[in-house]
């Protein structure tokens, strides 16, 4: 592959996760994205029709409101068909194995297929069994790509660069996948990453990842220009990982006050749901200065529609 | 011997200035006997130094310490206070007095109350009473768990905030493995200090004395001994992983102290503290079916009694603790299976300690360390050392003095002492608290 290729493509079938991407491919993803924002921004551009005549599945086998909706607007956008098959009306629930439902998933011979899974490794192992591209949208803890790269295109738009960066992630890291797909990301475009949280949901290891471990919001969020919180989910507020909603938020719950640890001009990313009150003050949230909440849910249909041509655009060079 | 007048002085209003000449001034930092003057005044040791009678105010009261040792205020690691919830068998005034008269002025209270202290607002109302009532320093401990239920934990950061200065489940080991790394790995966040009281419940269940010869032959059910160690060495594989700071209550047995000697020279974050009824007593004390000696942990073999005072010699017993458990009458007037566990110790800790330096185990001033300064590091306590401008939290006492331990004139409100008639030398004079002269025989 020369090198001018590496630069304006994607390399790969699959987009299965942040880690092991080359700096260009992000880059490329990054870019692709942008221009599709200048085009969303249009209120007069209407349907493409780069993906016509395609056929994209949304497979979700976990509850998912911006994710899905967020692909589905996507495809459309680009002219496709897109297809939503979701754990209460398949046949998951009537005892299919996973890759029973990707043959026959399969045999129907989509081009594209987005899949979120509650376990880990599922949508590789459902990549490996079907002959189209597949995007993961979430596996388990794992991985959450177009996430991470919609993060880095908010921070792009309001920082205008990531390399150099301080970035701090707060809250559940060792549940979620957002903060995983995020480390690989920001890391490899140069920021300097670290992560917050009580000692109880910060993954052994996860140094080795690239990142420095704060357990108080007070030394982590200092210099720190951008602040990207994490949800909690509520069972595990109550006892067992933090003790309770109140002092998860007193010590880790983003509010004015720790905000003013950060830089002056540092901004807030959340990847929603929100819990208000739990992890962020309900103003903060609010205060479209501060936070780039709601920026995030635009950039992520242009990040995905920038996702779906590039695995299209794989498949057509493919086959050539 | 017929009680004084009242010896304690409870008038919080006026403070005095004291002058305490003649007296050895214990260095628990220097390891040393001073021979100097203490000048206490506005509540802090004003001056150390000789011959201080000339620079004194005209108003200071003048001791002659001749022959008594000066030594910092003692901070008793495990008292159970009983209030709230058992206002019967102790309260917040009763032991406070009780623990002023034994020359303890910080002590330190478990969780174990009704309700318990699982939560920022019982610290606060403890400490509201505690102003108003005790002659000492009184500090508070939080559970680990709800209700010491062991399943999930507490608001642990929160009522590190309130004041709790560590946190257990008081009379109960956390037996849930996974709920343990997660209070340690949570304490770990925020420099919290987790202190455990070792006893696999599963084993020990029904146990009522040591699992040993003699309970065979009195026909008691035993504890095996290494229901308490087994448990240490459980919690040392998850402080070696989450590098949390971990303190054992009362050790009672000869393996755990091999086992935190051995964890110490790795270099773990780990502490203990023994009580009295283990370096002075074993368990032939349960001869007649002695309610009185039924102690959780129960009272162990000679072998184990050795083991013990060997650790406090060497270093790997980092405090002693009075383990004060006060009962009422009804709860230990019962047959032994029936009967509560545990002791009083707050008036007898200094003289049953001072029974070391007696028999030549170990020096004075190497004694009080783990009485003083030791449990006031391990608490982050700023006390437990005489310095110049440090808060005058002093005991006086008399190395020397013999007395016969008698219940009937203790202070606290439930007699049930392990050491009942017993003789003993060393006692405590006199009680400074924040440069207050509260107790005085």
């Amino acid at each position: 592959m020369t090198e001018d290729e590496l630069i304006n493509s994607y390399p790969h079938k699959h987009l299965l996760g942040i880690e092991g991407l080359l700096p260009t491919s992000i880059n490329f993803l990054l870019k692709s994205s942008n221009d599709y924002v200048d085009y969303l921004n249009n209120k007069k551009n209407g349907k493409l029709d780069i993906l016509k005549n395609k056929i994209c599945i949304n497979l979700f086998f976990e509850n998912s409101t911006r994710t899905r909706t967020s692909f589905e607007l996507a495809g459309k956008k680009l002219g496709a068909d897109m297809l939503n098959i979701s754990v209460g009306t398949s046949s998951i629930k009537k005892g299919e194995t996973l890759i029973d439902t990707a043959m026959t998933l399969n045999a129907m011979q989509p081009d594209i297929l987005v899949v979120r899974h509650h376990d880990a490794g599922a949508v590789k192992l459902l990549s490996e069994k079907v002959n189209c591209g597949v995007i993961n949208a979430g596996d388990g803890p794992h991985e959450h790509p177009t996430q991470a790269l919609l993060d880095a295109l908010t921070i792009l738009k309001r920082k205008k660069k990531i390399s150099g960066l301080k970035i701090a992630i707060c809250g559940d890291i060792m549940h979620s996948r957002v903060a995983r797909s995020n480390i690989h990301l920001l890391n490899t475009l140069g920021a300097e990453v670290r992560v917050i949280a009580p000692a109880t949901l910060i993954p052994k290891g996860i140094e080795s990842l690239g990142v420095e471990t704060f357990y108080d919001m007070k030394s982590g969020l200092k210099d720190v220009d951008i602040i990207i919180m994490l949800r909690l989910q509520l069972e595990r507020m109550s006892g067992s990982f933090v003790p309770s909603i109140r002092e998860y938020f007193r010590f880790y719950g983003l509010d004015r006050e720790k905000l003013n640890f950060a830089n002056p001009d540092a901004l807030i990313l959340h990847p929603g749901p929100m819990n208000r009150g739990v992890e962020i003050d309900s103003e903060l949230a609010d205060d479209i200065d501060r936070s780039a909440i709601f920026e995030q849910v635009q950039m992520g249909v242009a990040v995905r529609m920038a996702c779906l041509k590039a695995i299209i655009d794989h498949k057509l060079k493919a086959n050539d | 011997m017929i009680k004084k007048n009242n010896p304690f002085n409870s008038d919080k209003k006026i403070s005095k200035k004291y002058l305490l000449k003649n007296g050895s001034i214990i260095d628990v930092i220097k390891n040393k006997i001073i021979k100097e003057d203490l000048y206490i005044k506005n509540k802090v040791v004003e001056k150390i130094g000789k011959n201080l009678s000339k620079i004194v105010d005209e108003d200071t009261e003048i001791i002659d310490c001749k022959n008594l040792y000066i030594s910092p205020g003692l901070i008793d690691m495990r008292v159970n206070i009983s209030e709230p919830g058992h206002e019967h068998k102790e309260t917040i005034k009763s032991a406070s007095m009780s623990a002023a008269s034994g020359g303890i002025t910080s002590l330190i209270c478990m969780p174990n109350t009704i309700p318990p202290i699982d939560q920022p607002a019982i610290i606060h109302s403890i400490q509201r009473k505690a102003r108003e009532v005790a002659l000492s320093k009184i500090f508070c401990t939080g559970c680990i768990t709800r209700n010491f239920k062991g399943e999930e934990i507490c608001e642990l950061h929160l009522m590190k905030q309130s004041g709790a200065i560590g946190f257990t489940d008081g009379i109960k080991s956390i037996e849930n493995t996974r709920v343990m790394r997660r209070a340690l790995n949570y304490a770990k966040s925020f420099d919290g200090l987790i202190i455990q009281h070792a006893e696999e419940h599963n084993l020990s269940a029904n146990g009522v004395v040591n699992e040993s010869e003699t309970a065979t032959r009195m026909g008691l059910k035993g504890i095996p001994s290494y229901a308490e160690p087994m448990i240490v060495e459980r919690d040392l594989w998850l402080v070696k992983e989450t590098k949390c700071r971990y303190h054992v209550n009362h050790i009672s047995t000869k393996e755990t102290v091999e086992i935190i000697r051995k964890a110490k020279k790795l270099g773990l974050p780990v502490t203990c503290d023994t009580s009295p009824p283990y370096f002075t007593l074993n368990e032939l004390s349960l001869e007649d079916y002695r309610t009185f000696s039924k102690l959780n942990p129960p009272l162990r073999g000679e072998e184990d009694r050795l083991s013990i005072i060997e650790g406090i010699c060497d270093g790997t017993i980092d405090a002693i603790s009075s383990d004060h458990t006060p009962q009422d009458q009804d709860a230990k007037r019962l047959p032994f299976n029936q009967a509560e566990f545990g002791g009083v110790g707050l008036e007898t800790l200094l003289s049953l300690s001072l029974n070391l330096v007696k028999n030549k185990y170990i020096s004075v001033e190497k004694l009080l360390r783990l009485l003083t300064v030791n449990p006031a590091k391990i608490l982050n306590l700023n006390s437990g050392m005489i310095n110049e401008k440090s808060e005058a939290d002093i005991s006086v006492f008399n190395l020397s003095k013999p007395w016969k331990i008698n219940p009937e004139l203790f202070f606290g409100k439930s007699k049930n002492s392990p050491f009942d008639g017993m003789l003993v030398e060393g006692k405590n004079i006199m009680t400074f608290v924040r440069g207050r002269l509260v107790y005085r025989l």
